[in-house]
């Protein structure tokens, strides 16, 4: 019998591939597209305000007070600007910090280095804001106070191992011989770099940048914790689900990063760093 | 060569998800119970209150808020649920809700005998039909129960109890003694533009806190016929928004953990602005240089009701649990550990600290007449205006994103 079924198996590749893919494709069509698809139908509906039920027809108005919303635009864009600066925060501190560690570290102290930016990791989110909170508190050792400057500075933080590890990984596919070979043939360390290094790596940093910058988009603890009193995305559905009890509006506006997300994947597909992942 | 890159990123995206699951997961403390008066001008459905009390069920459902029910898991010290259960052979079962909306739903899914609910909640759950009138004279220490919390708005529909009181409290004005001269006696320091503490006032972080705004306005601005905080129409409303707009120029940051608080107090961070009275005992208690007082505006606050199920399976032993929660002893240690004003008067002589009661305001009823208990707006005003439309929570939740920009 389990002869008969592997050599059917073997024949027939399409079973063996539909047999070996269905759970993972189950995962991904029901827990994951089936969320996003739960959400944007969520958006469309609206709750009773006494009784908090939910009021499943059809209504464009949460999309209307959403577009319409001056403050979710200003939030909106906010958001963006903090996630953009996040990322290339992490991006000029973790370039040459990958730098080091794949091309000029030796193998031994390189492993040391991955799990030296690994271990913060291993600390809770929590602690972590926490402690920039004591730091940047006006009696800390940094005393600059709260705000946005705050969040982005923590954010970047939080976020650098995602940063350093993927161009880490992408710095030491490239070859030595190859930056051997641009310093043959005459070029100096910024052409090298800008030639050579930049290109090859690129590829790696969009992967970074897509953690960073998701990341950061999505946050809304650590603003709570040391953006003083500024707020982002992440607190308006926040609000709209714990305090107000309204899940479609806060559906309506999760929708928001989802877009942004969408956008900034579909500009890096062009840019074809994703097929070089 | 490849496959190492291929697998880090692997990991990574895994490390991403554990990372966005733990940063969801994070809860921040309750925000306390929410709470609440209101006329409210329904007919409850008719359901009866428990007749005669019967043997135990064994066991109970409660739908509580943090801190309500402890079984000395949280803190060995801190334990009113073992000698429950040993008393009456009634094992405790405990849902912890985070939202007076949470407590809702919970209680709507008929799994839960008895909840500690808020008084915006307990009017819904008592218009819903959820829960049913308690019998008073089923709990022998309803009678210790101070009177000014008996046949409220929020635990009583036309003269009939539909639960029994479990604490009151009511937010405060707190400021640093060192920096903060002359002492403050009215919220008009935390709303004044050109106030000398600009970037160091703080505010409570929910849409609730539109109501302190109205509580102010009730006194400065007579015109406006504000009657209770949270029954606002059109203009009213629009008044509280823009002082709250005007007053976010002067906040340094916003609060709802009350940890952060503490720090930012201590840390001199924050100056001034509105509290709770277990956060000053707290940061009293770390050292820092802070006071409180009530200001003469009067203030918000919370008043909270234990309430049992229409449908509920162990009757017997929800109807024990509510008299023994509001028996001296158990209330006086949930009173203290939560930091509120017990609702059993001989509680207060059953406090580790003598002073909590005075500590509280327990017994002074003349301070908590000026406290303006929580309570979900909606849009039939609760002051029992009929000729206008107020102001909704989900509104409120809407401007209050507006006023934080």
């Amino acid at each position: 019998m389990r002869r008969r079924l592997a050599t059917f198996l073997h024949r027939h590749a399409g079973v063996r591939l539909s047999l070996l893919l269905s759970a993972p494709m189950a995962w991904l069509g029901l827990a994951y597209l089936g969320a996003l698809a739960a959400l944007l139908v969520t958006a469309f509906w609206s709750t009773d305000t006494f009784t908090g039920n939910l009021i499943r027809t059809f209504t464009w108005s949460n999309f209307q007070d959403l577009v319409t919303g001056e403050v979710y635009r200003t939030v909106a864009l906010r958001s963006l600007g903090v996630a953009a600066a996040v990322t290339l925060i992490d991006l000029v501190v973790a370039f040459p910090m990958a730098f080091a560690m794949a091309k000029l570290a030796s193998p031994r102290t390189q492993r040391w280095l991955v799990i030296a930016v690994l271990t913060p990791l291993w600390a809770s989110y929590l602690v972590k804001a926490y402690a920039w909170r004591v730091l940047l508190s006006s009696e800390g050792i940094l005393g600059w106070g709260y705000g946005l400057g705050a969040t982005i500075l923590t954010l970047s933080y939080l976020w650098l191992p995602y940063m350093i590890l993927p161009i880490y990984a992408g710095l030491e596919r490239l070859p030595n011989s190859l930056l051997d070979a641009a310093g043959d043939l005459g070029a100096r360390p910024w052409r090298t770099f800008r030639t050579v290094v930049w290109p090859l790596t690129f590829p790696a940093v969009v992967a970074g940048s897509i953690f960073t910058f998701s990341l950061s988009l999505g946050d809304y603890i650590t603003v709570k914790i040391v953006g003083g009193s500024s707020q982002l995305i992440g607190n308006v559905v926040y609000d709209n689900i714990g305090a107000a009890n309204n899940l479609p509006f806060a559906a309506a506006v999760a929708t928001v990063p989802v877009l942004i997300m969408l956008v900034y994947l579909s500009a890096v597909r062009r840019t074809g760093a994703l097929e070089n992942l | 060569m490849r496959s190492t890159p291929r697998r880090l990123s692997r990991t990574l995206t895994a490390v991403a998800a554990l990372a966005l699951a733990a940063a969801c997961g994070s809860t921040e403390p309750t925000g306390t119970a929410a709470p609440a008066p209101g006329s409210s001008g329904f007919t409850p459905p008719k359901i009866e209150a428990l007749q005669s009390l019967g043997a135990g069920e064994g066991q109970v459902n409660l739908v509580a808020w943090a801190g309500y029910v402890e079984d000395g898991s949280s803190d060995p010290k801190v334990d009113w649920v073992t000698e429950f259960e040993s008393t009456t052979g009634c094992q405790v079962n405990t849902k912890v809700a985070g939202t007076s909306d949470e407590m809702v739903n919970l209680m709507k899914t008929g799994e839960y005998d008895a909840v500690s609910a808020s008084g915006d909640a307990s009017l819904r759950l008592i218009a819903a039909g959820n829960v049913a009138p308690v019998n008073t004279a089923l709990i022998p220490n309803y009678a210790d129960v101070f009177a000014g919390l008996k046949d409220r708005p929020w635990n009583s529909v036309n003269g009939v109890s539909y639960g029994v009181p479990h604490g009151r409290g009511a937010n405060l004005l707190m400021w640093r003694t060192d920096k903060v001269s002359p002492a403050p006696d009215s919220w008009g320091v935390v709303f004044d533009p050109n106030s000398p503490y600009k970037g160091s006032v703080t505010a409570y972080d929910s849409p609730i806190y539109i109501a302190d705004a109205a509580v102010y306005l009730m006194a400065t601005k007579p015109e406006l016929g504000i009657k209770s905080p949270y029954a606002l129409d059109d203009t009213q409303f629009q008044a509280a928004v823009d002082l709250l707009k005007q007053q976010r120029t002067i906040i340094g940051e916003y609060w709802s953990d009350y940890t952060k608080e503490i720090q930012a107090f201590k840390a001199g961070d924050t100056v001034v602005g509105t509290t709770w009275q277990v956060i000053a005992n707290l940061a009293q208690a770390d050292q820092a240089p802070v006071e409180v007082t009530l200001p003469k505006e009067g203030a918000t606050g919370w008043s909270d009701t234990w309430m049992v199920a229409a449908n509920a399976k162990h009757p017997n032993c929800a109807y024990k649990w509510l008299d023994w929660i509001i028996s001296p002893k158990a209330n006086a240690q949930v009173a203290e550990w939560f930091g509120e004003a017990p609702s059993n008067a001989k509680s207060c002589a059953e406090t580790a600290d003598p002073k909590h009661c005075d500590t509280f305001h327990a017994t002074d009823e003349d301070y908590f007449s000026k406290v303006y208990y929580w309570t979900t707006p909606i849009p039939q005003c609760l002051d029992g205006r009929t000729d206008v439309t107020c102001k909704d929570y989900a509104e409120w939740t809407r401007a209050w994103t507006e006023i934080k920009g």
